[in-house]
């Protein structure tokens, strides 16, 4: 426990105002992104080629039916949101139809649209990847976001950032990876994964007298990435990592990882 | 442990040497190289149509499925007392019922009942917590709400819960936290968003280690993009 202090001094103000800031900086964000500007954009339209398209109140399942486009009529699509699309009949009437009637329009030209979601086949040809997994790196608790790209449909790179939270020290890792997958176009894809980057170790001042350290690490591994549906996907990870201190004899440390992610 | 980092390095190797190759022959772009479909001939085509075909080019439709925004509110320290809290959260919806979602939040511990009473001795100094998690959404319960007789709002109640780090009294705390929240469509763009979440993490700043509820409660707006 740290040494209770006599002093009333308050905390410093820093954070408070950096956060602040970064509320503003939120708001002067949403400020610039007028609805206006995109009023004036031209809209996509399509016919209805069902015998009817329904119009529900909201983005979702329970939202109620509104109101009915017949076929032949024409639409114009205002916005996605997940499955939804908002549209805009020839009367001014806007409300929300889902993906699965939508893709039964036409395009003006008398061609099917292609609306379709994500499958197996973006699982492994999609370029980018967000995802965060959590687990277990030298029995401390690990909490990691990654980004990938993808080269082709057998080697991406990715960048990591992970924190450390552990009894006796905490930490931070940030890391480049190669990451190269056998089989992509399986459902349950194997991988293999090569890094290098930094480990920051900070020890708990009320446990251990110690310095912050900032290392060199490097690791290797292998997972596996699950196509669960839509744009998800399930990963788990074992990695090894070495870490390369300045004292005589280099640390070796064991990371496991779940998580999941998504791809676009 | 050596040897292992050693063998699992030669197993890597050998898996980029050995079916690593077609990926290579695509990375350095010498592509695929299948056969060009054969041109399908037209055995007896009498008339040659003349239509040209317009080229139309489809305006990209506008997806907005990330959400931003602010919350304010109250959130309560186990044995810390309560205060304002206030924070940002960003989500990014992936189907009509899973959202994924980053927040970032930040209040001030009051004292305990040991400060209060022993007189000034403070336990330690910087009395700000300040939390990130990374969670999981779940829109369940869409509704409507009623305002007097002629305004109906679209709801959604959701269930999230997550993984993140809380930096409380010198030291960072892995931090589990689950709740539920309801959200109230303004408009096609902004919602109002109610949120209530309790973040658990052990600490042993009172003695013995134990694990906190600090229970939230916020409000806040937030805007589709």
């Amino acid at each position: 426990m740290s040494e209770p202090s006599t002093t009333t001094t308050h905390s410093t103000p820093r954070p408070t105002n950096l956060f602040w800031v970064a509320c503003l900086a939120l708001f002067a964000l949403l400020a610039i992104f007028p609805e206006q500007a995109k009023a004036a954009k031209e809209l996509r339209s399509v016919a209805v080629a069902d015998p009817y398209l329904e119009m529900h109140t909201g983005p979702g399942r329970g939202y109620p039916i509104f109101h009915v486009v017949d076929r032949g009529e024409s639409i114009d699509i205002i916005k996605q949101r997940t499955d939804w699309f908002l549209v805009r009949d020839a009367d001014g009437d806007e409300g929300w139809v889902d993906r699965g009637q939508m893709e039964l329009t036409l395009n003006p030209d008398g061609s099917e649209v292609d609306f379709r979601h994500a499958g197996l086949e973006e699982f492994t040809n999609s370029k980018w990847e967000i995802g965060v997994l959590a687990g277990d790196f030298g029995g401390a608790n690990t909490v990691s976001l990654y980004g990938a790209y993808s080269l082709n449909p057998h080697v991406s790179l990715e960048v990591w950032g992970s924190q450390i939270l552990g009894n006796f020290s905490n930490g931070w890792t940030a890391s480049v990876n190669v990451v190269h997958e056998t089989w992509p176009d399986w459902r349950v894809s194997p991988f293999f994964t090569l890094g290098a980057g930094v480990i920051r170790t900070e020890p708990k001042s009320t446990i251990i007298q110690g310095e912050d350290r900032n290392d060199q690490i490097g690791h290797a591994g292998a997972g596996i990435r699950v196509y669960v549906t839509r744009r998800f996907l399930f990963r788990a990870e074992y990695k090894t990592h070495v870490v390369f201190t300045s004292r005589n004899d280099n640390e070796e440390v064991e990371e496991w990882k779940v998580g999941f992610a998504f791809f676009f | 442990m050596e040897s292992r980092f050693r063998v699992l390095f030669l197993i890597l190797m050998a898996q980029f040497a050995l079916s690593g190759c077609a990926a290579t022959k695509n990375l350095f772009g010498f592509g695929r190289d299948e056969a060009p479909p054969p041109t399908a001939e037209s055995p007896g085509q009498v008339i040659d149509p003349e239509v040209e075909r317009r080229e139309i080019k489809e305006p990209k439709i506008d997806k907005e499925n990330f959400e931003i925004g602010a919350f304010a509110g109250i959130m309560s320290i186990e044995d810390f007392g309560t205060d304002l809290a206030y924070g940002a959260r960003l989500a990014y919806h992936l189907t009509e019922g899973f959202f994924v979602e980053g927040t970032v939040g930040q209040t001030e511990a009051g004292l305990t009942s040991f400060e209060s009473l022993s007189g000034g001795a403070r336990l330690f100094e910087d009395r700000m917590l300040t939390y990130y998690n990374l969670n999981l959404g779940y829109n369940i319960l869409p509704g409507e709400g009623f305002i007097g007789e002629k305004r109906a709002y679209n709801t959604q109640f959701y269930l999230i819960a997550g993984l993140g780090s809380t930096e409380f009294a010198d030291d960072d705390r892995f931090t589990v936290n689950f709740g539920a929240g309801l959200r109230l469509l303004l408009n096609d763009a902004w919602t109002l968003r109610f949120d209530f979440r309790d973040h658990l993490y052990d600490i042993d700043i009172l003695g013995e280690e134990k694990t906190v509820h600090n229970l939230e409660g916020t409000l806040g707006f937030t805007f589709f993009f």
